[in-house]
């Protein structure tokens, strides 16, 4: 069976800095990995690098997604494809309403698959069910892009679009970071429905809480650019313990 | 020989002066008018056409930018009326009253005039010039060589009338449309007065071939009463190779409500000059421009608002969108007069660049002469942010669709400023068709 994702010695670099040494990773179907590690190991750059952020050169390595050379595509193809990144920082977009981008986003990955695009109707319809789902506002939909919304309001219309365009891999980048308890059991609710047999996920974060919620299959340990340790969730606790002195100085 | 150093006429100038001599025994108006045409002529030929080390012009050197005269455009034919049929199209299938003035020509059997609503009275400027019912002078214009040009030339245009109390719900249209192949200048004046307490919808629009290289001056003189509130919307979508050069001179009274809204996307040369003075207490005035460009187009707009009565509100939003060579400026100044206290004034101008060879030149300026005001200004000149274009794309929106969200968004906010849904729904439909252009 072909694996959803497999990276292979992945190296990258931005502004002539090499950020990612070599990293291997294999995520199959229906599987959730967590990535955890310490701050500036790498673990933004990662995501950014599978969804196709332009700036990063890639040095060296391979990263396949269902078999398809990932890195020969394009970030709107990769999307298309399935891949999904939940951004650590949403962006404000000014002046696009929430409801067009949903819209534009949804419409623009069924064209690509060659699939019917959906009417506004069809579409205000999936999305208030989402929303509902997620305590979001209807309201907030009419309003532009992010702008104004709070860390808890930016991380719920994160986990709205990746319900709403069902991707095949979903990269959550510290999904948890400025979330209080309650927005997190809201959005890890979310993700949880989101779980599947043909959907796998990678759950960046830097702390252990969010894995109570989100039950993850493997734990990594990302250190320097590179997977440094693998086991099962109970690395996560064991993590939380003890801290990442271990790996730093390892990296060092 | 003479000591006195004069600057060489160019072939333009020249062109002008012949054009002036060859035709003035012919242009509507009777004796007094004529003085006031010589005049302004006078004026024109002292200064001659303006260029970069004239302040109000400083980036649009029309010494350089116009090469040459051309001859006046001659009344429209039966060919030509028959041409500018489908002009107008951006507010087609709206209720809206059709003015034509094809070729600098009012043409009534073409324009809608039936039904008129009590109070409102529309004539050609000939008419009203060969009544001498209709001044030509401008006011705050006056020292504008390229304004005097067009008092010395004015042929034809539309002076429309709306007495006090009058609120007209029908959209006036303008259609300015350019048929002729071979290149001509037309040189119109319009006028409108709104009465007291009156309210109207004034749009205007002024295209032509694209293949030509045609040259319009157009002026508008408008005169808004007390109270009165008006929405005055132009389109400048002139063709391609076209000079467009355009003076709008507004006196607005008091409590009047007024929104200014002009959208270019045409023309090779297009300078929109807008002198707007804010005459009554307690008036509020808005304009908003859009400015589209793309190849080698150069469009240029420049405000002169002056608060002469104190307790008035103006907002001025300049938006460009410049992409290949083109050049978008922007200059505006707010004048605040010593009387006119508790002025409240703000001005922002912004610039999104497309490519690298696109330029924006913004020179906002303020003079306040009183001490009880609130008055600012901005500028931001910059390219698309990629890191918004990222997280759209990354959400599977391709790059030019990336792209046009984005531009949408920033043109958005000035669109928006129109208060009839169905106007703006017809700009943003022309935005949209500017964006699908650039795929
Ligand atoms: N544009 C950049 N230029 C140089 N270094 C960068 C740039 N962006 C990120 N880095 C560096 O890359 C390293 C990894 O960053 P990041 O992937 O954000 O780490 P993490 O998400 O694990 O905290 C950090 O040391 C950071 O300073
Ligand atoms: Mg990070």
């Amino acid at each position: 069976m072909t694996a959803l994702l497999e990276i292979r010695g992945l190296k990258a670099e931005i502004d002539g800095r090499q950020i990612l040494n070599g990293l291997d990773l294999t995520v199959n179907k229906g599987e959730i990995h967590a990535i955890m590690g310490p701050n500036g190991a790498g673990k933004s750059t990662l995501s950014y690098v599978l969804s196709g952020k332009p700036g990063y050169e890639i040095t060296g390595g391979e990263v396949f997604f269902n078999g398809e050379d990932l890195l020969a595509m394009g970030p709107d193809e990769r999307a298309a494809k399935g891949l999904f990144l939940a951004f650590q920082y949403p962006l404000e977009i000014p002046g696009v309403a929430t409801l067009t981008f949903l819209r534009t986003a949804l419409n623009a990955q069924r064209k690509k698959r060659g699939e019917e695009e959906l009417s506004s109707p069809d579409v205000l319809k999936r999305v208030r069910e989402l929303a509902k789902q997620l305590s979001i506002d209807p309201e907030m939909l009419k309003r532009p892009l992010n702008v104004g919304f709070s860390g808890g309001e930016k991380k719920r219309n994160e986990t709205l679009q990746m319900a709403l365009l069902e991707p095949k891999l979903c990269v959550l980048d510290e999904t948890d970071s400025g979330l209080d308890i309650d927005a997190l059991r809201i959005v890890a609710d979310g993700v949880n429905r989101l779980r599947a047999a043909d959907r796998g996920m990678i759950v960046i974060t830097h702390y252990q809480r969010l894995l109570d919620y989100i039950v993850p299959d493997v734990v990594h340990v990302l250190s320097a650019g590179r997977i440094v340790k693998t086991g099962g969730k109970e690395l996560a606790l064991e993590l939380e313990a003890t801290g990442y002195a271990q790996y730093q100085s390892e990296a060092a | 020989m003479n000591a006195e150093i004069r600057p060489v006429k160019t072939a333009a100038e020249i062109g002008l002066a012949d054009l002036f001599a060859a035709a003035r025994s012919d242009l509507p108006g009777g004796s007094s008018t004529e003085a006031v045409r010589s005049d302004a002529f006078d004026r024109f030929a002292a200064q001659g056409l303006p260029h970069s080390r004239v302040e109000a012009w400083k980036y649009t050197d029309l010494r350089r930018l116009v090469r040459d005269a051309k001859p006046l455009a001659s009344r429209p034919d039966a060919a030509a009326k028959s041409a500018a049929g489908g002009a107008g199209a951006v507010f087609a299938g709206l209720d809206v009253r059709r003015l034509m003035i094809v070729d600098g020509a009012f043409v009534p059997e073409l324009s809608d005039l039936a039904a008129l609503e009590a109070g409102v009275a529309i004539r050609a400027t000939v008419e009203a010039l060969g009544a001498e019912e209709m001044p030509l002078p401008f006011g705050m214009a006056g020292t504008d060589p390229v304004a005097a040009l067009n008092t010395a030339l004015a042929g034809d245009g539309v002076v429309i009338t709306v007495a006090a109390d009058v609120v007209v719900e029908r959209p006036i249209h303008l259609v300015f449309v350019t048929t002729s192949a071979a290149p001509a200048a037309m040189f119109t004046r319009s006028r409108l007065e709104l009465g007291s307490r009156a309210s109207l919808t004034l749009v205007e629009t002024h295209e032509g071939p694209d293949r030509s290289d045609y040259q319009v001056n157009a002026a508008l003189q408008v005169d808004v009463g007390d109270k009165a509130s008006l929405d005055h919307i132009k389109i400048t979508g002139e063709g391609a190779a076209a000079l467009h050069v355009a003076t709008l001179e507004a006196s607005v009274g008091a409590g009047a409500n007024y929104r200014e809204f002009g959208f270019t996307t045409g023309g090779a040369v297009v300078r929109n000059q807008l002198f707007l003075r804010i005459a009554g207490q307690g008036t509020v005035a808005n304009v908003h421009q859009a400015s589209l460009l793309s190849g080698r187009q150069h469009v240029d707009t420049t405000l002169v608002i002056d608060h002469a009565a104190a307790g008035s509100q103006s907002r001025e939003v300049f938006k460009a969108v410049v992409d290949d060579e083109a050049r978008a400026v922007f200059q505006g100044r707010i004048t605040v007069q010593p009387g006119a206290q508790q002025t409240d004034a703000r001005m922002m101008a912004r610039a999104l660049l497309l490519s690298d060879e696109a330029v924006a030149n913004c020179k906002p300026e303020l003079e306040i002469f009183a001490d009880d005001v609130q008055c600012g200004h901005g500028t931001t000149t910059g390219a698309l942010d990629d890191q918004l274009k990222f997280y759209l794309m990354a959400r599977g929106i391709p790059e030019k669709e990336a792209e046009a969200l984005l531009i949408q968004a920033f043109v958005g906010e000035v669109i928006d400023a129109v208060v009839r849904d169905d106007l703006r729904e017809a700009l943003s439909q022309t935005m949209f068709a500017w964006l699908k252009g650039r795929e």
